[in-house]
C-alpha cells in the first residue's frame, strides 16, 4: 500500500502540493487526475524519491518511502515516463533489459535479452524491433517499449505519467488496455497520472482528482461520474464553467 | 543610483560567485569520488575513451601542427631582428611543451567534448532520461559522470603528448623545409633542451584540464534548465567556464611548476 500524508512541495512562490493526502491499496490501479500544472508529476516524483517533498510523510507498505536502502525499495518500482525517456544511445532490447545488464539485478546479456524480447512481445512488438534504436519508432512503439521497460523486472508497483499523451485515438486505446492487463496480471499496485478521461475508465480501479494541491476526491472509478463533486464533474464534461479556473 | 542599492547589488553578485563556486566545487568533489565507489560501468568508461580521446585526435594534430609551423615561422621572424635565429628548435620544443601544446589541447577539449558532454546530458535531463536512470536503481553521477571524468583523466593528458610531438613535428617541418635548419642538428637541439620537469608540467596541465572539460561539461548538463534554450544554454555555459577555468589554471599551475 502507498500512503502519502499532508505531502507539500513548493517551487519558489508556486506551492504545487498543499498537504496531500492520498492511499492506493495494494494490487489496486489508482488514477489521479486533474488540469495541468496541478502537481501530479510531482506528486508521483515524490512517491520515487526523485522529488523531496517539504513536508510530510510518504510509506510504502508501512515504511518510510525516504528511508531505508534506496535501491531495494527503487528495484520494486516500474515507470512509464510521458515521453518514453528512452536512452537513445542504446538499442531497444538493452533499454528493456537495462536493468538486468547492471546492477543488483544482473543477468547473462543473452538471458536479458530474451526477457526484452519476451517483454518486447508482451506489449505488442516485434523482435526484430529489439536491434533498432528509440529514434527509429514511432511514439506509439515508444511508449510500448517504456511500457515493456516497466515491466521488465516484474515490479510489485507500477507508475504510468500520461500514458497516451501524443497518442491517437486508437493507439491510446491499445495502451490503456496493455496497461490494465498487465497491472492485473502481474498483481502490480499501480499509480496512473492522466487527463485523458478514456485512460481513466480503462485502467482505473479508483480515482482522485488533484486540484489546488490537495485531493478533493477520491472513490472507485463506477462512482466518478455520480460523485457529486464540482471539480470531478467539471473536468468529465471539460467545461470552461466551474470551480476549475478555465485561464490559469 | 543609491549607493546602499549598488552595494547591495555588488555584495549579492559576489555571494553568487561564491556560491556558483561552491556548487561547482561540491559537484567535483562527488564526481571524483564516484570514480572510486562501485558500481563501475566499464561499457561506458570504454564509450568515453573512444569520444574524448580517439576521436578527438584529428582535431588535435590539425592544431598542433599548424600551431608549431606558425610558432617556427614567428620565432625565426622573431629571432632575425638580433641575429637569434638560431634557437627556434629550443623554442619551439618549450613553448608547445610548456604552454601551447596543454592550452591549445586542453580548449580543443573544451570544444569539442565540453559542449557534446553537456548537450547530451542536458538532452537526457529535459527527457527525463536521467529520472528514469534513478528509477532504473542507477545512480547518473556514477553512470554518467564517473565514466566521462575518468576518461578524460586519463586521455587528455595522452592528447597533450600527442599535441606536443605533433606541433613540434609541424616547427621541424616548416625550419628544416624552409628555414634552411639541419634536420639532424634540429632533433638534437629539441631533445637536449628540453627538461623533465617541462614534460610532467605538461602531462599534468593535461590531467587538470581533462578533468575542467569533462567536470564543467556534466555539471552544467544536470543543472540544464527546460527545454531547447536549457540544452542550448547549458552547453554554452559549460564552454565558456570550461575555457576560462582552463586558462586560469594554466596560470596558477604554470607558476607551481617554474616560478617556485
Amino acid at each position: 500500500m502507498i500512503r502519502m500524508e499532508n505531502v507539500t512541495k513548493a517551487f519558489g512562490d508556486n506551492h504545487v502540493l498543499q498537504g496531500m493526502n492520498l492511499e492506493i491499496p495494494k494490487g489496486t490501479s489508482m488514477v489521479i487526475i486533474g488540469g495541468s500544472g496541478t502537481g501530479k508529476s510531482v506528486a508521483l516524483k515524490c512517491i520515487l524519491g526523485l522529488i523531496q517533498p517539504d513536508s510530510g510523510k510518504i510509506y510504502v507498505d508501512g515504511k518510510d518511502a525516504q528511508k531505508g536502502d534506496r535501491d531495494a525499495f527503487l528495484a520494486r518500482f516500474g515507470m512509464l515516463f510521458q515521453g518514453g525517456a528512452l536512452f537513445d544511445s542504446l538499442p531497444i532490447w538493452q533499454n528493456v533489459a537495462f536493468r538486468l545488464l547492471r546492477g543488483p539485478l544482473k543477468r547473462p546479456a543473452d538471458y536479458a535479452r530474451e526477457i526484452a524480447i519476451d517483454k518486447l512481445r508482451r506489449v505488442g512488438l516485434r523482435a526484430k524491433v529489439a536491434d533498432l534504436y528509440p529514434s527509429e519508432l514511432s511514439g506509439g512503439m515508444q511508449k510500448r517499449v517504456g511500457l515493456a521497460r516497466a515491466i521488465a523486472a516484474d515490479p510489485e508497483i507500477i507508475f504510468f505519467d500520461e500514458p497516451t499523451t501524443g497518442l491517437d485515438p486508437i493507439m491510446s486505446g491499445v495502451i490503456n488496455d496493455l496497461i490494465r492487463e498487465i497491472v492485473t496480471e502481474m498483481g502490480a499496485t499501480a499509480m496512473t497520472i492522466t487527463h485523458d478521461m478514456s485512460s481513466v475508465r480503462a485502467i482505473a480501479d479508483n480515482v482522485a482528482m488533484l486540484h489546488d494541491g490537495v485531493i478533493q476526491w477520491t472513490g472507485p472509478v463506477g462512482q466518478m461520474d455520480a460523485s457529486g463533486d464540482p471539480y470531478v464533474e467539471q473536468f468529465i464534461s471539460g467545461s470552461a464553467e466551474g470551480p476549475i479556473e478555465a485561464v490559469r | 543610483m543609491n549607493p546602499i542599492a549598488a552595494l547591495g547589488g555588488l555584495g549579492r553578485t559576489i555571494l553568487g560567485l561564491f556560491a556558483a563556486f561552491g556548487r561547482v566545487t561540491l559537484f567535483a568533489l562527488d564526481a571524483l569520488s564516484h570514480i572510486f565507489r562501485p558500481p563501475f560501468y566499464p561499457r561506458e568508461f570504454g564509450i568515453a575513451l573512444l569520444n574524448i580521446g580517439w576521436l578527438s585526435l584529428p582535431v588535435v594534430g590539425l592544431t598542433a601542427i599548424f600551431t608549431g609551423g606558425a610558432l617556427a615561422l614567428q620565432i625565426y621572424a622573431g629571432g632575425a631582428r638580433f641575429n637569434a635565429e638560431a634557437v627556434v628548435p629550443q623554442i619551439v620544443a618549450i613553448g608547445m611543451v610548456r604552454e601551447l601544446g596543454p592550452v591549445l589541447v586542453g580548449l580543443m577539449i573544451a570544444a569539442r567534448v565540453t559542449s557534446s558532454i553537456a548537450a547530451e546530458i542536458a538532452t537526457m535531463k529535459v527527457t527525463e532520461q536521467i529520472d528514469a536512470l534513478v528509477t532504473l536503481s542507477t545512480h547518473p553521477m556514477k553512470y554518467l559522470t564517473a565514466p566521462r571524468v575518468l576518461a578524460a583523466l586519463i586521455t587528455v593528458p595522452a592528447l597533450v603528448a600527442v599535441g606536443d610531438i605533433i606541433g613540434i613535428a609541424g616547427g621541424y617541418t616548416v625550419a628544416t623545409q624552409n628555414l634552411g635548419f639541419n634536420p639532424a642538428a634540429y632533433l638534437k637541439n629539441t631533445v637536449d633542451f628540453l627538461e623533465t620537469r617541462d614534460i610532467v608540467s605538461s602531462l599534468v596541465k593535461g590531467a587538470a584540464f581533462g578533468m575542467i572539460a569533462a567536470i564543467m561539461g556534466c555539471y552544467y548538463g544536470m543543472n540544464s534548465g527546460r527545454g531547447a534554450q536549457g540544452v542550448g544554454r547549458a552547453t554554452k555555459g559549460s564552454v565558456e567556464a570550461a575555457a576560462v577555468l582552463i586558462l586560469a589554471a594554466n596560470f596558477v599551475l604554470t607558476g607551481v611548476f617554474f616560478s617556485l
